[in-house]
């Protein structure tokens, strides 16, 4: 899957052939922000939401636990509102929207021959440790969109689209975040 | 016509139309395909950011905001989108920054942001499932973790729906325009950094986005010129809907019915006791709030993020003419459940005080209080919140909840 090898062979249907594409190169940020702004905006029309990503992951974890151990979720005061009871924490315009995003960035990916199983990371830097910090990020970067109630997506882009106070302020914190802890990390990735 | 925008099913709980699952479901799909084909599949890509190689994130990210921000005031300026209706996360200044720099922590040490991550995964991309697993296990940490500072967590520097015009008094249109500026400033300064750190040959950029940026600018302007609609102007639009509602009495609702829901638990009653201060200071249903008519509207983004679903509005004035224009601002407002306390304050007083000798009747004008009280009492009468097995109780029940969903989602976000 990993090669862009010719593909030589006689049958009609080829999977390789639909897979295996050349490599496309993204398209221009600023032609991908039009795009990006337009479904977004057409999110808020239609449905008065925004876009969301951790809201979702939110809602199938607690799914999850909701399976598992349902005692313990009435019992803690953040799962309770989500799945207290007999309510579904899957029943969220975010879950739907997560499960589209997963199908349309997999199609994205065949459709440009971006597709394939590889480690993206820095070149000073092993799998091993590309996979432990990309866990601990995950971690920590999904623990802080919960406290501030979304992540870059259902804050920074919706909220900073519909002009939310703490949506600025907000993002102006994940990119100070950031950029503070950059040169410190910078052995990750350059 | 009011605005058709949002759409009517979308405003409801999602089990009365499940097909609007699948709507969200196609904007989800598009989401993680412009996400893909701008590069955010790819950690190196989106760390470059940080370090100035490649400003592809604040590219696509801010092109993304001003984008779909004028699109959304141009539409809420010509009438086809009720911005009442738009979710508009709420502000928890505090929590906000304090996750915010978490975010960034993880973001810088993570690669991605959990949208991203969600494209990665699907392009089988093992450090973008891997960040996800992380995430996954962030989210279960978060919901384990946060009781133990709730109460820090529910209300620090709580300030419910609040835009930046808000913040800043300006009107709308002309914080759309300083927005774009400052994202086409961002945008030129973005170049400048690619080109040093970056080296790359700026002169081989598409012209076309002098264009894009000619558009914003304009489309800007446009909502500086048209304005947003006034609530003058929203009720003219609703008003042969709503005008009915109001000589055909529907939502005239009686004191007893009043006292019949402030006593229900299942109800999440609001009075807006809209008379001077000096007749609210005298007397005042229980829990009433005074607010005068013409700063209704500053009340109105508090009152959007009351829960949608059991939510009752009660306005009321001594007779019903300030309290009827209190209703059409709000309904006007896109504020659902409004009713207007029927005969007002005095035929309250009429109905429960007839047994309190502090409380007697002196002729008034129209509107005007028609009692005299021996003390400033406010709601410490008996008649603010009399017992309603005391009293016969004998009306016709108007209130019909127009049960909405809530934008945020419950848990939020």
């Amino acid at each position: 899957m990993t090669s862009i090898s010719p593909v030589k062979t006689n049958s009609k249907f080829n999977l390789r052939k639909i897979l295996v594409r050349p490599e496309k190169p993204y398209v221009h940020p600023y032609a991908g922000g039009v795009m990006l702004g337009i479904v977004l905006f057409l999110a808020f029309l239609i449905t008065r939401n925004g876009l969301g990503a951790s809201g979702g992951m939110n809602r199938l974890v607690a799914g999850v636990e909701d399976a598992l151990v349902p005692g313990h979720i009435d019992r803690t005061p953040y799962l309770l509102k989500l799945a207290g009871g007999s309510l579904n924490p899957l029943d969220d315009w975010s879950v739907p929207v997560l499960l589209g995003a997963l199908v349309g960035g997999a199609a994205a990916g065949l459709l440009n021959g971006r597709t394939k199983i590889e480690i993206n990371k820095g070149p000073q830097v092993s799998n091993r440790t590309r996979l432990i910090t990309a866990f601990i990020g995950g971690a920590l970067f999904a623990y802080g969109a919960r406290m501030a109630r979304g992540c870059t997506s259902g804050q920074a882009l919706s909220g900073g689209a519909a002009l939310s106070a703490g949506s600025w302020a907000l993002m102006m914190c994940i990119f100070a975040g950031a950029y503070g802890l950059a040169y410190f990390v910078r052995k990750l990735w350059n | 016509m009011q605005p058709i925008f949002p759409l009517q099913p979308f405003l409801l709980p999602f089990s009365q139309n499940p097909w609007t699952y699948a709507v969200f479901a196609v904007i989800g799909f598009f989401f993680g395909y412009v996400l893909e084909i701008s590069g955010f599949g790819n950690s190196k890509k989106l760390a470059a950011q940080f370090y100035f190689k490649d400003l592809t994130v604040l590219k696509v990210m801010f092109t993304a905001i001003v984008t779909a921000m004028v699109l959304i005031f141009l539409s809420s300026a010509i009438g086809i989108l009720d911005f009442n209706l738009v979710y508009v996360p709420e502000t928890h200044l505090w929590p906000g920054i304090v996750g915010g720099v978490i975010m960034g922590v993880g973001f810088i040490i993570g690669g991605f942001c959990p949208g991203t991550s969600l494209v990665s995964a699907s392009t089988l991309k093992v450090d973008g499932i891997v960040f996800l697993i992380g995430a996954l296990f962030g989210v279960w940490a978060f919901g384990e973790t946060v009781q133990y500072y709730w109460s820090w967590w529910n209300s620090s520097g709580y300030l419910g729906r609040l835009t930046l015009m808000d913040v800043f008094h300006l009107p709308t249109g002309v914080v759309v325009l300083l927005v774009v500026f400052m994202a086409l400033f961002m945008f030129w300064g973005g170049e400048q950094l690619e080109r040093i750190f970056g080296k790359r040959d700026m002169s081989r950029e598409p012209r076309l986005r002098f264009a894009g940026a000619g558009a914003l600018v304009l489309g800007a302007l446009a909502v500086i010129l048209i304005g947003q609609p006034t609530t003058a102007q929203k009720w003219a639009q609703i008003a042969p809907l709503k005008e009915p509602v109001l000589t055909n009495r529907e939502v005239q609702i009686a004191p007893g019915e009043v006292l019949t829901s402030m006593a229900d638990d299942a109800l999440n009653v609001i009075l807006l006791d809209v008379r001077p201060e000096t007749d609210y200071n005298l007397f005042h249903l229980y829990g009433a709030r005074n607010v005068q008519l013409e700063q209704l509207d500053i009340l109105v983004p508090e009152l959007l993020r009351e829960p949608p679903a059991n939510t009752v509005y009660v306005v009321m004035s001594n007779d019903e003419q300030d309290a009827t224009l209190a209703w059409m601002s709000l309904t006007a407002e896109s504020i659902s459940n409004v009713y207007i306390l029927e005969g007002g304050v005095n035929n309250w007083l009429r109905t429960f005080a007839k047994d309190e000798p502090a409380i007697t009747p002196v002729p008034a004008a129209s509107d005007r209080l028609a009692f005299r009280f021996s003390a400033a009492l406010g709601q410490r009468y008996d008649a603010a919140n009399p017992d309603a097995l005391e009293h016969q109780l004998i009306y016709t029940p108007k209130i019909k909840l127009e049960r909405k969903r809530s934008p945020s989602g419950g848990g939020c976000g």
